[in-house]
């Protein structure tokens, strides 16, 4: 092994990410700061193909709020919208935009502009009553885009089957909607060979996260899917059909091919692999993940990089040759893929369990975000009548540290592990 | 012939239990925690070496349990009250697939294996309804000892229905029963009725197998243990060293490192 190249490639990923993502935040702030709007769309299907089309800059209001609880801030802003009259049971994301809302947009990260647009898909309920919050209070049009579900769990549909070809026209006729409002707002003509291109580097950045998530299967695993995989999660939203995002993942699967050819893992001693469901515990962000390495546990997969990428990580492709339908085809794919990875994520758990080498799963609901949150015990349930896979269920929140309790958490966590390790240890010695 | 120590720091008690290696129970402790944790931890492992009539050199393990767990200085290692109460459970009534261990702040619904392993548990969140708490709450507001809760409440004919689960809230319903001239040993079945549906609530969550094995400090109390076995239709296993469970089970899992390193992975410092 070059000890030279292993310094410059292993880590770049979230080096380089980091350093985008700063970028990124700068440039808001300028736009910010000379009252330019920007449009607010969310990480379960942006439609940032088309609002690139139009040179619109994109807001994640999301990423910000999730970066004030990272920041150990997010109190403040939840505080504040709570005095404004919200429930301390809202989703911690929306009181904490709120508040930055009516603080002229002020973020750790920088200062945020105002929406002038606000594009949103039905993957989750709050997206729409969240909207309507801008509307009101900044006066902006919302398009909201309506993606058929999975009726059924296992009962999807497919390019070519008459169910599936019927809800592809409705997706494209009100992505065509889209275009039309975007063409007013901006006043510039939808050019189609933009989108193209724009389609063009989605493209490589859906193979590309398609393929990191796959090479994690490595023994040891070559990102830790809760902390690094959150930073790749980040580029692939925030950098969604740009020639950055492109080179990122390009560079992402140089770097995790480099790693799994040299046997360079994220730990030096993983002792146990497992699958994270849900969103994760941004307050305490770092020392949740700590209390599972401590015990040689890592993250190799997350039902999060799945959903909160808008469905992405199944790596669609969209054919250049027929931008609009195959867009339309992408979309339904990858938002309904996303609503299913928050819905039944066993499925996917169940079918990728040998090929992760997984031990466990640790569910992770939420108090601030119900859509994610709500049929975790069934589901859970559903786990454990279809495997022995042993699984762990802890509750906490993505934004608010008064519901984090962490000493409560230690404890399930080491008993969990005093599980798997006893598990492991009848297998060493042939009882199990 | 090496001898094993247990030390559980509860958030009420700290318990302490010294075992041979013929698994026999040779001393044990049960003092309030207080504020100094690790005092409370020494104190009550030396009285256990006390009761034993041992001396410590022979004490070739010392597993700590319970919240306090860390600060049981002198221990080995550590492993959680919800392995040590499965373990515990098992070895003392071998039949045992379900533990209910109530607390003075929390309740633990325990899934164990036949070997004691732990299949799935579930406690209470961030709350401490259903909690041995709830019956110090009835305790003080109806000035009658922890101890005579429990008769007092069997003499009932008549049971309140305490509809609050708060155990902040719970000292003023009680208040108010009083205040309707209701018996005490009534609002004290209704207390008790109370917790015991809150507790096999949780312990439907992991799965209600038979035996089941109610341990901790309320497994002391003889009307708890009435009202739990009218709930699950069953009558749950109870000894008078239930409270000691979790110091034995700790006790058990030393033993296991002494004889066999089977001690569920090294502690987490």
């Amino acid at each position: 092994m070059n000890k030279v190249k292993s310094k410059e490639i292993v880590g770049r990923g979230t080096r380089e990410g980091a350093a985008l993502f700063r970028d990124w935040f700068q440039d808001l702030t300028q736009k910010a700061k000379k009252d330019e709007t920007a449009a607010y769309v969310f990480v379960m299907g942006s439609l940032a193909e088309i609002l690139r089309v139009f040179d619109l800059p994109m807001v994640f209001p999301e990423i910000n709020s999730l970066q004030t609880a990272v920041r150990h801030v997010a109190d403040d802003f939840l505080n504040t919208a709570e005095d404004y009259g919200y429930s301390p049971d809202i989703c911690g994301y929306v009181k904490a935009d709120f508040a930055m809302q009516m603080q002229n947009g002020d973020h750790p990260m920088g200062r945020i502009p105002k929406p002038g647009i606000a594009v949103l898909t039905n993957a989750c309920n709050t997206y729409f009553k969240w909207a309507e919050i801008w509307e009101r209070v900044h006066e902006i049009p919302i398009v909201s885009i309506d993606v058929p579900a999975t009726r059924e769990a296992g009962t999807r549909t497919w390019p070519g089957d008459e169910q599936f070809e019927r809800e592809k026209k409705y997706v494209k006729v009100q992505i065509q909607e889209l275009i039309e409002i975007c063409e007013k707002m901006t006043g510039k003509k939808f050019d189609i060979d933009r989108l193209r291109e724009v389609m063009g580097h989605a493209n490589t950045m859906s193979r590309g996260w398609k393929r990191v998530l796959e090479l994690n299967q490595s023994r040891p695993s070559l990102f830790n899917a809760l902390t690094d995989g959150t930073v790749y999660l980040g580029m692939s939203n925030v950098f969604r059909g740009t020639p950055e995002g492109a080179r990122f993942f390009d560079r992402l699967v140089e770097e995790m091919e480099y790693m799994s050819a040299n046997s360079i893992g994220t730990l030096t001693d993983e002792k146990y692999r497992l699958s994270f469901i849900g969103v994760p515990c941004y307050p305490i962000f770092r020392r949740f993940n700590e209390m599972f390495t401590e015990w040689g546990g890592s993250f190799v997969m997350s039902t999060y990089l799945w959903f909160a990428a808008g469905g992405t990580n199944l790596g669609v492709q969209y054919n250049l040759d027929n931008p609009m339908d195959s867009l339309a085809e992408g979309v339904l794919i990858s938002v309904r893929d996303a609503m299913d990875s928050m819905f039944h994520p066993e499925l996917t758990v169940l079918e990728q369990t040998n090929e992760f080498s997984i031990d466990g799963v640790v569910y992770h609901p939420i108090k601030s975000c119900r859509t994610t949150s709500a049929g975790m015990a069934d589901n859970r349930r559903a786990l454990m009548e279809n495997s022995d896979l042993p699984s762990l269920f802890i509750e906490s929140d993505m934004m608010d540290s008064r519901v984090v309790a962490e000493a409560q958490m230690k404890n399930r966590i080491d008993a969990f592990f005093e599980g798997l390790a006893s598990r492991k240890a009848k297998v060493a010695i042939g009882e199990a | 012939m090496a001898l094993a120590a247990g030390v559980d720091v509860g958030s009420t008690q700290t318990k302490a239990v010294i075992i041979n290696e013929d698994l026999e129970v040779l001393g044990r402790s049960l003092i309030d925690t207080g504020a100094n944790v690790v005092k409370a931890a020494e104190k009550a492992y030396l009285e256990a070496l006390t009761e034993s009539k041992r001396r410590e050199e022979e004490i070739a393990y010392v597993i700590g349990t319970g919240y306090g767990r860390y600060k049981v200085t002198f221990g080995d290692t550590q492993v959680t009250e919800i392995s040590c109460h499965g373990r515990g459970a098992v070895h003392m009534f071998p039949k045992t697939r379900t533990v209910l261990d109530m607390g003075g702040q929390d309740t633990k619904a325990i899934s164990v294996s036949e070997t004691g392993e732990i299949v799935d548990f579930c406690m209470n969140d961030k709350c401490a309804a259903g909690t041995g708490r709830f019956l110090g709450a009835a305790s003080t507001a109806l000035d009658i000892p922890l101890n005579e809760l429990g008769p007092t409440a069997l003499k009932s004919t008549k049971p309140v229905k305490i509809s609050t689960t708060c155990t902040v809230f719970a000292e003023t319903e009680v208040l108010s029963w009083l205040g309707k001239g209701k018996k005490i040993e009534d609002i004290l079945l209704g207390v008790h009725k109370s917790i015991s549906s809150r507790s096999v609530a949780l312990v439907r969550r992991v799965g209600i197998n038979k035996d089941i094995t109610f341990s901790g400090g309320v497994a002391k109390n003889i009307g708890m243990i009435e009202v739990l076995n009218e709930n699950f239709g069953m009558k749950v296993n109870v000894s008078d060293e239930s409270h000691y469970m979790g110091a034995l089970g700790a006790a058990l899992f030393a033993m296991d490192h002494i004889k066999t390193s089977r001690v569920p992975a090294g502690g987490v410092s």
